[in-house]
């Protein structure tokens, strides 16, 4: 069938197992995921048995129709599928050894972080108090230590400039881009490992695009990014992984520029050159 | 230009001017009661009647003054007892109470309440502040109060709870925040507008209730002795007033109807000023 990277013999599959296409353990694993499957309760699954492994301090971009479980898949790794009611998820993932699953979900989501599909600050807050949130909600109290950090994050999600004057300003007031930039210094705040992005651009011009994808550029210096996009454009721009999902299947992942020039599969091709999706 | 279409606009006209006439006479009922009080009000007005003690039956002149400490005293207890279970409820519902039974039950269970008659709370409030304690007090009236403010709060912040973004939620779970300090110091804050207001907006209609406090705080014609004794409320000197056969007695319940009117007025304004959303933000 298709190849889908490091298919762990030993778990149970529907799917059977390829070899691993070509340099795809050229960078350590971040995050090894192992037949998830994920739903609701008395519904049809949304993920029916997902492996893949992604790449330290690398962009992955998970890309497919709506509907594939793309955003499902990587609201497992941070846990969050499960706070909706009737959610259930099961597999294994693992995070530099140990078990996601097993994990408090509470503690696990400082290590993952996530930024969403629309810009949301924390209305009643500032700028810096939107950004230091992690820290001071988890009840860390050095007030040095959080300014700096604050800082830290804002120059990291390329804001600082921007905002360094206005940092008492309401975080609503700022522009869709900045907000989501803003969203996104308050999940480095926490220094996570991985840091998630649900389809971080859809509701931002070009422009603002531009700059995350940017700083996308430099953020994958210290951590692992795994980006969840409608736009095949974007997922060539910004990452070096590509996973292909189709209704809940993981249907081809590997190297961006091989999946978008040469896919293995004849769905990736049709939905890559636009026949369907 | 077609006929059926010139015949639409007439319609359209005529409706929209009926519209507004309904919309005016609804304005007009408010200003109306309020020009009537003020012009049978105003005139017996004055510092004395503000300041002072009830006179004594047969003498003229006397003030409220008793019973404006008396209201603010009660209505403010009872904001202190109602707001706070008001607005718990409330949040338990919206947070982890939206399906189930035990959410159902607490929902129908307010909804009945708020529709009980006044007269009926304050029943209740007697058999269980009054009787055991064998007296009548300022205490038990603001129970009753209470009782009036919780289902009217709770339901609000429900409301209010509930319009806060799932998204807003989420945001502060990623962050590997507890669920708890999500909903307390980010979730309940962002509600937090219209909470205050709806706390506000049941205050004002606590302190027109009389019903409840004919058998639960009394009354009195002295300045206030505590929690534990009958104690003077605006509404109910009104009543008291109202009903006598003094001519005098008249003309003051005119102006403490006018005074409370001033006060429920105050309230609800203040309530739409403080609670604007400050300029130049989306919340």
């Amino acid at each position: 069938m298709n190849p889908i990277m490091n298919q762990d013999p030993a778990a149970p599959s529907s799917t059977p197992a390829p070899a691993p296409p070509p340099r795809a353990a050229a960078k350590p694993v971040a995050l090894s995921v192992r037949d998830l499957r994920a739903g609701y309760a008395g519904g049809a699954a949304v993920l029916k048995g997902v492996s893949l492994d992604i790449s330290e301090r690398r962009v992955t971009a998970i890309i497919g129709p709506s509907g594939c479980g793309k955003s499902t898949l990587i609201r497992c790794l941070n846990r969050l599928h499960e706070a909706l009611p009737g959610a259930f998820c099961d597999g294994q993932i693992m995070l530099g050894g140990r078990s996601v699953l097993d994990w408090d979900p509470v503690l696990l989501r400082r290590e993952v972080g996530m930024v969403f599909q629309r810009p949301n600050p924390f209305p009643t807050m500032n700028i810096f108090d939107n950004v230091a949130a992690g820290l001071t909600l988890n009840g860390e109290r050095d007030r040095a230590k959080i300014a700096e950090r604050v800082e830290s994050s804002l120059r990291r999600a390329a804001l600082w400039d921007e905002v360094k004057d206005k940092l008492k300003s309401p975080g609503t007031g700022l522009s869709g881009g900045q907000q989501q930039r803003l969203c996104i210094a308050r999940a480095l705040a926490v220094e996570p490992r991985v840091l998630l992005m649900d389809e971080p651009c859809s509701a931002l011009d070009p422009v603002a695009t531009a700059r995350i994808e940017e700083l996308l550029l430099e953020i994958k210096e210290t951590l692992t990014v795994v980006i969840v996009t409608h736009n095949m454009q974007q997922a060539a721009r910004v990452s070096e992984y590509t996973a292909f999902m189709l209704s809940g299947e993981l249907v081809e992942f590997g190297p961006t520029q091989g999946l978008f020039t040469k896919p293995a599969d004849k769905r990736t091709e049709d939905y890559v050159t636009g026949r369907f999706g | 230009m077609n006929s059926s279409y010139a015949r639409r606009r007439r319609v359209n006209a005529l409706m929209l001017a009926l519209t507004a006439l309904c919309a005016a006479v609804s304005a007009s009922v408010l200003l109306g009661i309020l020009g009537y009080i003020a012009w049978r009000g105003a005139s017996s007005l004055s510092w004395a009647f503000l300041t002072r003690l009830p006179a004594p039956v047969g003498e003229t002149g006397g003030g409220i003054a008793n019973a404006i400490v008396g209201s603010a005293k009660v209505v403010g207890t009872a904001a202190l007892l109602g707001i706070p279970v008001g607005v718990a409820s409330g949040l338990y519902l919206a947070e982890y109470g939206r399906r189930g039974r035990f959410g159902f039950l607490v929902r129908y269970a307010a909804d009945v309440m708020n529709g009980v008659p006044s007269i009926v709370i304050g029943l209740f409030a007697y058999a269980l502040v009054v009787m055991p304690m064998k007296r009548f007090s300022a205490l038990s009236g603001s129970v009753a109060l209470a009782l009036i403010m919780i289902p009217v709060v709770l339901r609000s912040t429900e409301d209010f709870v509930g319009q806060v973004p799932g998204t807003i939620r989420e945001a502060a779970l990623a962050l590997g925040v507890p669920r708890w300090k999500a909903v307390a110091f980010v979730v309940l804050p962002t509600a937090r507008r219209g909470i205050l207001t709806a706390s506000l907006l049941a205050l004002s209609r606590a302190a027109g209730e009389t019903a409840p406090l004919i058998f639960t705080s009394f009354g009195s014609p002295y300045w206030d002795q505590g929690l534990l004794n009958p104690i003077a409320t605006l509404p109910q000197t009104l009543y008291n007033y109202a009903i006598s056969p003094y001519e005098d007695w008249h003309r003051q319940a005119w102006a403490a109807a006018l005074v409370l009117m001033l006060f429920v007025l105050a309230v609800n304004a203040s309530a739409r000023l403080w609670l604007r959303p400050p300029q130049g933000s989306s919340s």
